[in-house]
This record gives C-alpha cells, structure tokens and sequence, in this order.
C-alpha cells in the first residue's frame, strides 16, 4: 500500500516529477561527466604512455612521476648513454610542451629513435615528419581542429604544415621534430623524459635495479608502475579539482531536491492532513515523503547516467583530444548514493514540517 | 441505542491563542452521547461546535476539562495518543469530502484500512453490503475527479466506514451537494445508524439535515444552550 501511494503520489504530477528527476539527473550527469573527463584523460595518456611500447621511462632528477606535463629539464646525453647499458636495444628522447587548452601537449620526437623504439605510425593521411615545420596529428586531434594533411595550423604561436593524420594512441596527440620543439622552447639538448626498450621484458626488474644503483635521483619507472600511477589521487591538482566539484555537485544537488520536497510537501498539505485524520502517525507521513524522495532520486540517477552518455558522445564529437569523456560505471553506485542520499536529506526539513502541521490547518489548507 | 455513553465530556474548554490574542471557543461544555444515537448540533459560525467535533475526534486538544470516548480520555493524552484515537475508534466525514486525490475510490478506502492496520484485500461482506448500501460498489476504479460530488462524499463514509469506527463524526456533510444528493447522503446516514447502531454525531448550520438526528443540541458562544440561538 506504501508503494502503491508513493507511486501514485510521483504519477499524479507528471510535471513536477519530471522537473524533479531531471534536475536530480542533471547532478549526477555534473558529476558523471566530470568524474568521466577526468578518467578519460588519464585513462588516455596511460594508453598512450603504453603505446610507445617502452619498458621502462627515465625521468628528470627528484622528479615525481605526475608532477609535472610539461618542461625538458633532462639532459639528452642520457639516451646514448642508456642506450649503452645491459639489455638494452632502444632508448628515445622526448619532449612534451603543454600547449592552449588545459590538458593539450606536443610531443617532440626523434622520428628515426622513435619509431625503432616503438614501431611505425599508422598513417591515415599523408607521410612523416620530413620538413622543420612539419607536424603529426592522431586522428583525435585533427578531427577536433578539422583538419587534413597538407593544411597549416597554428600551435605554439607557430604555423605547422600537417604533414600526417596517424592512428591515436601512441605518446601523444601532436608530434614534430624534436631539435625543432626544443629550439621553440628554448631547451636545446634537453628533453623531459627517455624511453628505454629492453632485449626481453623478463630483465625489467633487473635492468630497473641496476639503473637505479647507477642513476640515483632520477626516476625510473616501469609500465607495472605506470599504471599505478596514473590515478586522480596522484595528481594533486585533480584530486582537488575532482572533490570541488564534487562537493558543489552534493550541494546543490541537495539544495535542488530540499526545493522540489519543499514544494512537494506545500502541494500536498492538504493530502497530509487528510492522512492524519485517517489516523496516520507521524512515522507514516514521513516514510512516504522520503519514499517519494528515494524515487526522485533513483530516477534522477538513471537520467543522470543517461545524459553522461549523450555528454560523453557531446565531447568526443566537439573535443576527443582535450576533452575525452570515459563512462565510468564504478561511478554510479555514488551517484546514486549522492542523488538518493540527497534527495533524503533535502526532503527530512519538509518532511518535518510536514508531520509537526496541525492536522486541522492541513485540512484546511487550499 | 444504548444508555451507555460512548462520549463523555465535562467542562470542556478550548482558548487559541493567536499572538496575543485569545479566543475562548469553547467556555464549558458538558455532553453525553449514547452508543448508538445520531445526534445532530447545530449553531452559528463560530458557536464552536467545529471545535467540539475536532476535540472528540482527536484532532486538537482540549484546553481544559475531560472528554472520553469509547473508554478513552482523550484529554489525557499526547500527540500519539489522538492519532490512535482517529487510527482505531473514530472516523471523519467532511464537508469537502477529503478523498485523496490521486487515489481510486477502492484504494481510498484501502489507504484508510492499512493505517488502521486491517486487511485492506478484498473487503470483507458487512463492508461490500455497505457498498451495495451506498450505490458506489461499480464506481471504485474511478478517480474523485471522475467522480460527482454525491458519489465523492459516499465514498467518504465509505472510507470512514471501513475501519468500524466507534463514532462517525460528520462535519458539514451536505455542505457542498444539491439538495438531491443532500437528502440521499442523509438517509444513508440514518440508515446505517438504524441497520449497523453506528453512532453519528454530525454538526450542520441546516436545520432540515439536523432533524434527520434522533436528538439536536444547539450551540452558541462555546455552549450547548437549551434553545436555537
């Protein structure tokens, strides 16, 4: 009979329900879509970090593995000089520069090290890096800027001839030379970080430990550890960012759903009191108004995780290199908990006010 | 009708305070009401009787005095005391009809029967001869808004009859029906007060739908005075 009254309660007014669930779903897409971005572009530079297909990454000294995107601090005469040590076949030298937009880097490469480390690209338009004002694009950049091989685009304050569109998903959305990068950046035989590439991934722990004993401060990473490095609680700056957003998400998620059981419960003083002259106890009137807001909210989390996927497709229509959206499914219990939870808590006030009304005014009420 | 009395009230008294303001509504009524009777009172706006019926009924508290009903003193008790009170032994009938609006007449009926903590499926057989009695056994699927005001306000005593009530307390039941509807919702007042022994105690401003009680008492400046005011 709860049931039957709750959910003729959320039927009765389409309207409002409608505008309840959809401005509970909105917090959730909130949250969804950036809980989303940010695991999308981790997720993203892992990937790519992985496609580069190295072993193990060197890195400047007393650097942390996710401080910095940014920057070639790094000597270059380390890549021959690792390239020299036990069981190793490649090393290549890179340069990242961050670029306009927040997440958005270049990457400078040496094409022929690179590609002997890592393999070739796969080109969709056009050829490699031959010209100083060539540049590579993956195909979620170029899509992003539309544009094709043979076009110019200005990066850095520099006008590139796109030389290339290549399959996403190695290093970096945007490569040119590197002597050119670090020319640009004012770096000149420097770079941020080396790849090394071993005769067989079986000597990665070996190899690690005897580059570590040689080069001490400077950091050596393998792939095992690149994944447990990249995490939102290793980046500071997104941990923070993350847990803002999600704080306002809950606020004004809780605010939102307090306004709407607010104006549930105005609109139905006159139903409370006519439960209340049917001697229904205080108990009662409160298990089904946060019934009704347990409804709001779980149906403003299924909309919410319906519109993350409209976002996610928004995004990587508009932005797939800057902004790439994952669906995040380990996600949606806590947005349920946060709607749900919210809606709970934004109906308790109403709701209190609502079983302390005199039943007499209640039945009154017009 | 019994001699016993199924209400019992003594110098009861009722002040609302509004600000600093006060209102004396009721200044000491004493009243029995027999188990069984239809009783009809009658008196202006403000005479107090709507007070009257809310403090038997256990909507709001007395002030001072005694009021049992069915062996209760209602007066003696809390919040959670009333609401048992209007839970388990006394039942409403409105002038506004009061159905809840985005419920069917059955599950209306249903609501009241599972806050009394009874069966709510099906209706028990005294329960569909009151339907039959009613004329709104076909008319339970329907929505109060499907409904006319005669076939809402038999659903309320539908409602209020569901639960065997001790008391059924009418407060302005004709107050928004034609005198068609009027006069049927009367007679099956008095009917079910002559087929069941249900007591009624209904206030009215109508004199006409006063008589239809076995005894009328007139109110007036929150007494029970001897003679119409």
């Amino acid at each position: 009979m709860v049931f039957r009254l709750v959910w003729e309660n959320v039927r009765f007014r389409p309207v409002r329900t409608l505008l309840s669930i959809l401005l509970i779903g909105l917090q959730v897409t909130l949250i969804l879509t950036l809980v989303g971005l940010t695991r999308g572009f981790i997720d993203g530079s892992e990937k790519r970090n992985e496609g580069v297909g190295a072993d193990l990454i060197f890195r400047p000294k007393d650097s942390a593995f996710l401080s910095s995107f940014s920057g070639s601090p790094l000597s270059e005469k380390f890549i021959d000089q690792l390239a020299k040590e036990p069981h190793v076949v490649a090393t290549t030298g890179v340069v990242t520069q961050l670029i306009g937009g927040a997440f958005d880097s270049i990457s400078g490469i040496d094409q022929a090290s690179f590609i002997h480390l890592s393999g070739p690209f796969m080109f969709l338009e056009g050829h490699g890096l031959e010209k100083p004002d060539d540049i590579l694009l993956d195909r979620y950049y170029a899509d992003q800027r539309h544009v094709h091989a043979g076009q110019r685009i200005g990066v850095l304050k520099h006008d590139w001839n796109v030389a290339g569109i290549v399959e996403p998903g190695k290093l970096a959305h945007l490569f040119v030379q590197l002597k050119v990068l670090q020319d640009l950046v004012n770096s000149t035989g420097k770079v941020s970080q080396i790849y090394i590439k071993l005769d067989d991934p079986r000597n990665i722990d070996l190899v690690k430990k005897e580059l570590d004993a040689k080069y001490e401060g400077y950091p050596i990473y393998s792939m095992k550890d690149i994944e447990s490095y990249y995490s939102v609680d290793n980046i500071p700056l997104l941990k923070y960012f993350t847990d803002a957003v999600l704080g306002i998400g809950v606020l004004s998620g809780f605010l939102v759903v307090g306004m709407s059981m607010y104006m549930a419960v105005l609109q139905r003083t006159r139903e409370i009191g006519i439960l209340k002259s049917l001697g229904a106890s205080k108990a009662f009137v409160m298990g089904i108004l946060l019934a009704e807001a347990s409804a709001l909210g779980l149906g403003g989390t299924v909309a919410g995780i319906v519109l993350s996927f409209g976002t996610r497709a928004l995004m990587n229509t508009l932005m797939p290199a800057s902004l790439p959206q994952a669906i995040v499914p380990d996600w949606w219990p806590w947005a349920a908990l946060i709607a749900i939870g919210g809606a709970l808590l934004g109906s308790l006030y109403p709701g209190m006010l609502a079983v302390r009304q005199d039943p007499i005014e209640a039945l009154a009420y017009e | 009708m019994s001699d016993a009395a199924i209400i019992r009230v003594r110098g009861l008294r009722k002040v609302y305070e509004t600000g600093k303001v006060y209102v004396e509504a009721l200044r000491g009524v004493d009243l029995d009401v027999p188990a069984g009777e239809f009783l009809s009172i009658v008196g202006p706006s403000g005479s107090g009787k709507s007070t009257l019926f809310h403090i038997i009924g256990g909507l709001t508290p007395p002030s001072a005095g005694e009021v049992v009903v069915a062996d209760r003193n209602v007066s003696a008790v809390g919040d959670s005391g009333r609401t048992e009170l209007r839970r388990k032994l006394v039942s409403f009938v409105f002038q506004k009809f009061n159905l809840l609006p985005n419920l069917t007449a059955r599950d209306n009926v249903r609501t009241a029967l599972y806050i009394a903590g009874r069966p709510t499926d099906p209706f028990d057989t005294p329960f569909l001869n009151i339907l039959d009695l009613l004329g709104i056994a076909g008319r339970l699927d329907h929505k109060p808004s499907e409904l006319s005001g005669g076939e809402q306000q038999r659903v309320a005593i539908a409602r209020a009859l569901a639960t065997k009530p001790a008391i059924l307390l009418a407060d302005e039941p004709t107050g928004n029906l034609d005198s068609r509807n009027s006069l049927a919702v009367l007679n099956i007042l008095r009917d079910l007060n002559e087929r069941l022994h249900q007591t009624i105690l209904m206030i009215t401003h109508n004199a006409e739908a006063a008589a239809f009680g076995h005894r009328i008492l007139h109110m007036s400046d929150g007494r029970i005075v001897d003679t119409p005011v």
